[in-house]
Formats: C-alpha cells, structure tokens, sequence
C-alpha cells in the first residue's frame, strides 16, 4: 500500500511547478531585512545570555565570586541570564525562522517589511529595559517572567505587530496546501500573544490574589517552552528535513495526530512544576495526566522525523543543516520523554527542587531548541545574504562544543541532581550533604559552559564573517564532506 | 488539514480548556480566599505581617531569594518535607492569600523558608547571615548580601542597628560599625515574619510531641 506520505502537500520541496527558483530568489530577498535584523539581535543576545549563565554557574561553586556589587548577585544575573536567553535569543531566532518560514511556505513575498522592522526594534528595546530593570533590582522573581512592569507593555506591542503581519500572510497566501510547519507557526503565533498577555496581567499588572499565582505561573512558563518554542522548532525540522533529503515526510496521519495531541496536552502540564503544592489535587492531577500524555505526540513527531530520515543517515556527515536539526529532534524526544517521566510523583519526589531540573532545561532550551534554530539559520542565513558560509570548519567547531557542552551540562545536572534530591529526600541525611553531593558535578557543568560560550563565540564570529561577505565567494553550500550521491536537492544544503 | 479555520478553531480550543482549568479556576476560587477567624481566640489566620514585613517581599524579590530557596511545605508520601522538619503541617493555598507576589520557588539549593521565622527569629542572625553567611555557617553557598549594608565609622556612641558579632574577612575593624540599609530592614523583617505557625481548617496543626 502506498502510504499517505506520498501526498505531496507534506514536502514542501515537492509541490509541482509551484515555484521557479527565481520566484523563491524573490521571497528571500523580501525577508532578507527583518529576518537578518531579528537573527543578529538574538545571536548578540545569545552571547550576553551565555556569558551570564556561565558566571551564574561559577557562583554557585564559588560564592564570593564578584558577589560585592548588587547588579551582580546571583539572584540578579540568573534571571537576566534566563530572559536572555528566552526572549532575547531564542525567541527572537524563532521569530525570525518562523517568518522566513511562513513566506516560503505562503508563497508569498513578505510584505510590510516595515512592520517587522519596527517590531524588532520595539522587541529588543524592551528586552534591554527588561534586562537593565533585572540588574537594577526591579526583577519580579516571577519565573519566566521577570521583567518589570514597565518592560513588558513594549515587548507585547512589539508582538502584536508580528502577529498582525502573520494574519496579512495567511490571508495573502498562495492557495494551496497547508503545509504541517504552517500549522505549527500558525498556533504558535496565536498561542503566544494569549499566554504573554494573560500571564503579565495576572501577575504583573493586575496581580492576582496569593494563592492563584503560583498556577498562572507555570501554566505560563511551561506553554511557553511547549507552546511557543517547540511548534517553532518542530515548524523548522519538518521543513528542514524533507526538503534537505528531497523526500516527503513519512506520514501525514502520524503529523496530525503529533499537531493535535501536543496542542491538547501540553497546555495542561504546568502544574508538574507544582507537585505537592498549595493546589487542589484535582489541578496537580490533571497536569501529572497530560505530561504522562505528551508520550503521544513526542514519540509522533520522533517516528515521524526517523521514518523520513531512515536510510539517509549519511546525510548527517555532509550537511551541516541536517545534522543540527536532527540532533535536536533527537534532543526533543529525548527532552520530552525525561518531562513526563520527572511529573510521575514517586520521581518528583526526588528530582523535584533540584539541578535535575536545571539539568532538564538545558537539555530543552539548548539541545533541542537552540540546536533547532542554528540549524535553520545555516539554511536560511545564505539566501538572505547571496553568500555561502565562509568556513566548514567553523560550523565544524560550532557543532561538536555544543554539542560536546550540552551533553556534558546535562549529564553532570542529572547525576549531581539525582544525588541532591536522594539526599533531600532522606529524613536522616542532613540538608549540607545534600549541597555536598551536588558540588563536583556544578563543576562540570561551570566547565561545559565554557564549551557553550565558545560554541556560541564561534557561531557569532561566522555569522558577522557572513554578514560582511567576508572569504572567497564559494561554488556550493559549506559542506562537511562532499554529498555520495550529488543529487540535486543536495545543493540545497 | 488545508482548511484554515478548522485549525485556527481548533487550536485555540484546545488552549482555552486549560486556560480555563489552570487560569480561570484558579484564578476564580483561589485568587479570593479570605483570613479564617479561629474558633477559640477570634484571631484571624493567616494573621497579617507589619508592614516594613510586607516591604522586604520587594526586596526579596529584587535579589532573587526565590532561585534558591522554596516557600512550601509539601505532604507526605510526595515527600519528607514535614519528617525534615520544614514544617509541622503542609502548605495550602490560604497560607499565601497575603503573599505578593507568591515565592513558591522550584530549588532548593537553599534551605525551605516557609516557616523560616520560627526556626531563626534573631533579627541580628538574619543580619550577620546576609552580611556575609560563611562565618555563621562554614559550608554555605549563599552569596553575600553586604551591599545591603553599610560600614561606617563609630561617632560617639555605637548605632543600635549596628549588627552585634560580626566575625570573619569582612567583620568591621576597630572603631567601626556596620548598619543595615533600610531594604536590608524590610528583609530580615521579612524572613522573621515567615511562620506557618497557626492552624488552619484544611491543614490543622498536628499534635505538639
């Protein structure tokens, strides 16, 4: 039987005729403004995003490191580094994959240019008002959401402006299939303003009474990492995949079920961050429920993306797209299943409270998402500017201490964690053995946030050669190694 | 699914059923709840915190307190918090109704505070810990908080904020004094505060052993 992957809806390299190479020229030199803008603000925030994890993590083994100016205590440059991070780098990478994305796929040229640039100004001065309000003891030690109140006002108005732009796209779009990566771009970009807007009215405006915040909290902060970070990178792997292989999805029923099952479930799991809280047991149940669910559309989506990339898994050793995006599938699988298995009670009752937890969400932010995002600004990023990457060898080294540095951050986490949380949990074992276990593994992990300050140094440095055109102007794509079979889709790398 | 108004319906519905569940509710039956008056006495509980108690959750808030350590006591058999004697009852949602905003916290690299005011209600602890932790206990990670506070010369007579026995690199020297700052006030007020002492109808205090 022929399966329904065969519809050629699902593979955007795919759609007959629909465009001449020269009409796809056209829609990336219309994005090349806001998106080149919203790439080059999130790489910069990336860099002051690593650089106050890395001394965040260095405090944590030494206290009396630079601990005599307030700005930067420790309780000050953690959220700094998480808003960073979040809004400043990986949103802002999300954003700007996601409308390069939403053109291609609306085939479409972006329009209102102008829109977007605002928007991005507008963004990145709020997240520098946010950022300067952190450090200057204005934070409101609201997890994911620390930015002042008077910060927050200019990066909603900056939204609005991209999700206006989105609903201009879809309207104009070219008629057609609906791509699986629209569906994702098109919920997220919905999703988010109503999260943002509820969460920052309930809790900084307008705060709620004690007792319901605590639950706006973390419904916010996990739909955001799985309603607004992972349908942006799940958007950008289910175009990157096909349309570096030259081969359609595996399965379009399997990318409904992954579409609908996540859209359902994830909404429900915030309350996992809460277990054992001041909380109704019904709500605690509910979200202990829909994490056990997420077993669905992860596993959906990890089938979905092997079948597609089974038998061509050398692929992995010339292209560098590729072989970012799959690992942070991988990651994602691997990310998502640890989720649901940390809000079962019994494993909770370890990990919870501590750097399991840390661990954990680095393995998401970076390992999946970030890994997600690099890999579609190699795709993307070239036909912006009309030049190849400089150097093969750069992305070489990109890769690997990344990787090599994510892995090393989140093994130590999870092990050092493992060893915190037994000891927590053990009535006879005091509360200093328990910070004593997890000492030499928080080494490891200061060290593997050298490896990711340098990966990401590497990656910036490349980008701004990229910017300037720097090298000699090259025939083909930066490859890792040259393609076995040289078809032509693989001149897309 | 090429028809776009199907999938703009349906996503979101399915957003707005645990935005009702875990906004709306919440926000609904929780974000109201009142003191209770104890049968006995008629005082209320949760009792109200004086107000420079209520000035230090900004400062709590300012320096981040919340990364490390957690304000919730949790039941049994999810944990051993009340066995470790983080408290004697658990936590519930009326514990927090004077709360703003709420430092339930998701690490404890640090201690639990929840009732951190009935295990340590020495002001001048509070103060000595913050000044600088590791003289008072050798093994801790906690920064210090000494941009809370000031040295100073002693003119005259010493101040009677000056924190009493400060020991250690950063102990004053001779002739010196160091006086907390009017946020470092309204912490320690704060943390003293920070008792779930009283008993409450859905979460009684067990029987004193």
């Amino acid at each position: 039987m022929k399966p329904p992957s065969a519809l050629p809806s699902i593979n955007p390299a795919n759609v007959p005729g629909t465009l001449a190479s020269r009409e796809r020229a056209e829609i990336d030199a219309s994005a090349r403004g806001p998106v080149l803008l919203f790439f080059g603000a999130a790489v910069f925030w990336l860099l002051v995003g690593s650089v106050l994890g890395l001394l965040s993590a260095w405090k944590m083994t030494h206290p009396g490191l630079l601990d005599s100016m307030a700005f930067l205590t420790f309780g000050r440059i953690r959220p700094a580094h998480l808003n960073a991070v979040a809004y400043g780098w990986a949103s802002q990478a999300g954003i700007g994959t996601g409308l390069w994305l939403m053109a291609r796929l609306c085939r479409v040229r972006l329009m209102r240019q102008k829109l977007l640039v605002s928007a991005a100004l507008f963004w990145n001065v709020g997240i520098l008002v946010g950022m300067l309000g952190i450090l200057a003891g204005d934070g409101r030690s609201i997890e994911w959401l620390e930015f002042p109140g008077y910060a927050t006002p200019v990066l909603f108005v900056a939204y609005a402006c991209i999700g206006v732009w989105a609903a201009i796209m879809f309207r104009c779009r070219r008629p057609g299939h609906v791509y699986v990566s629209q569906w994702y771009l098109l919920a997220a970009f919905l999703w988010f303003p109503w999260m943002y807007a509820t969460a920052n009215i309930l809790l900084v405006w307008q705060p709620a009474g004690g007792p319901a915040q605590g639950a706006v909290n973390w419904w916010f902060a996990h739909n955001l990492l799985g309603l607004w970070f992972t349908p942006i990178g799940l958007a950008s792997a289910y175009y990157m995949i096909p349309k570096i292989l030259g081969r359609p999805i595996y399965g379009y029923h399997l990318s409904i079920l992954g579409f609908w099952s996540l859209a359902v479930f994830s909404s429900w799991n915030g309350m996992h961050h809460l277990i054992g809280g001041p909380f109704p047991a019904w709500m605690i149940s509910a979200s202990v429920a829909a994490s056990v669910l997420m077993f669905v559309p992860v596993v959906a989506v990890a089938v979905n993306h092997h079948m597609t990339m089974s038998g061509h898994f050398d692929a992995l050793k010339w292209s560098p797209t590729l072989r970012f995006t799959v690992f942070g599938a991988m990651a994602y699988t691997v990310v998502s299943l640890q989720g649901g298995s940390m809000s079962v009670p019994s494993l909770s009752a370890v990990t919870h409270f501590t750097d399991y937890t840390i661990g954990h969400s680095h393995l998401g932010m970076v390992g999946f998402f970030s890994m997600m995002m690099f890999g579609a600004m190699y795709f993307i990023v070239p036909r912006l500017v009309g030049w190849e990457w400089p150097s093969a060898a750069l992305i070489r080294w990109h890769f690997w201490l990344v990787a090599i540095g994510v892995l090393l951050m989140a093994g130590s986490l999870t092990i050092g964690g493992l060893l915190q949380g037994l000891a927590q949990f053990d009535p006879t074992v005091s509360f200093r053995s328990s910070l004593e276990y997890a000492t030499p593994f928080r080494v490891v992990r200061g060290i593997s946030g050298f490896l990711l300050l340098a990966g990401h140094i590497v990656f910036a440095t490349h980008f701004v050669r990229m910017l300037l055109k720097s090298g000699r102007r090259r025939e083909g794509p930066a490859l890792f190694a040259v393609p076995a079979d040289n078809k032509p889709e693989t001149a897309a790398a | 699914m090429n028809r776009l108004p199907g999938i703009f319906a349906g996503v979101l519905l399915a957003f707005a059923s645990a935005w009702l569940g875990l906004v709306a509710y919440p926000y609904l039956a929780l974000g109201h709840m009142q003191p209770v008056p104890d049968e006995d006495t008629g005082e209320y509980f949760p009792p109200a915190s004086p107000g420079l108690a209520v000035a230090g959750q900004r400062v709590y808030a300012s320096n981040g307190c919340l990364y490390c350590h957690s304000q919730q006591v949790r039941p049994a058999p999810l944990s051993t918090d009340i066995e470790k004697g983080l408290g004697r009852r658990r936590t519930v949602p009326r514990d927090y109704l004077r709360a703003q905003p709420v430092f339930l916290g998701t690490m404890r690299t640090g201690p639990d505070l929840t009732n951190t005011g009935t295990r340590q209600p020495d002001a001048n602890w509070h103060h000595r810990h913050l000044y600088d932790p590791r003289p008072v206990t050798d093994w801790s990670i906690m920064p210090s908080f000494r941009f809370l506070y000031k040295m100073r010369q002693i003119q005259g007579q010493p101040s009677d904020d000056a924190i009493q026995g400060l020991t250690g690199p950063m102990a004053p020297p001779a002739g010196w004094e160091v006086v907390p700052t009017d946020e470092a006030k309204a912490l320690v007020a704060y943390l003293v505060s920070l008792k779930r002492n009283y008993p409450l109808p859905e979460s009684p205090m067990p029987p004193a052993k």
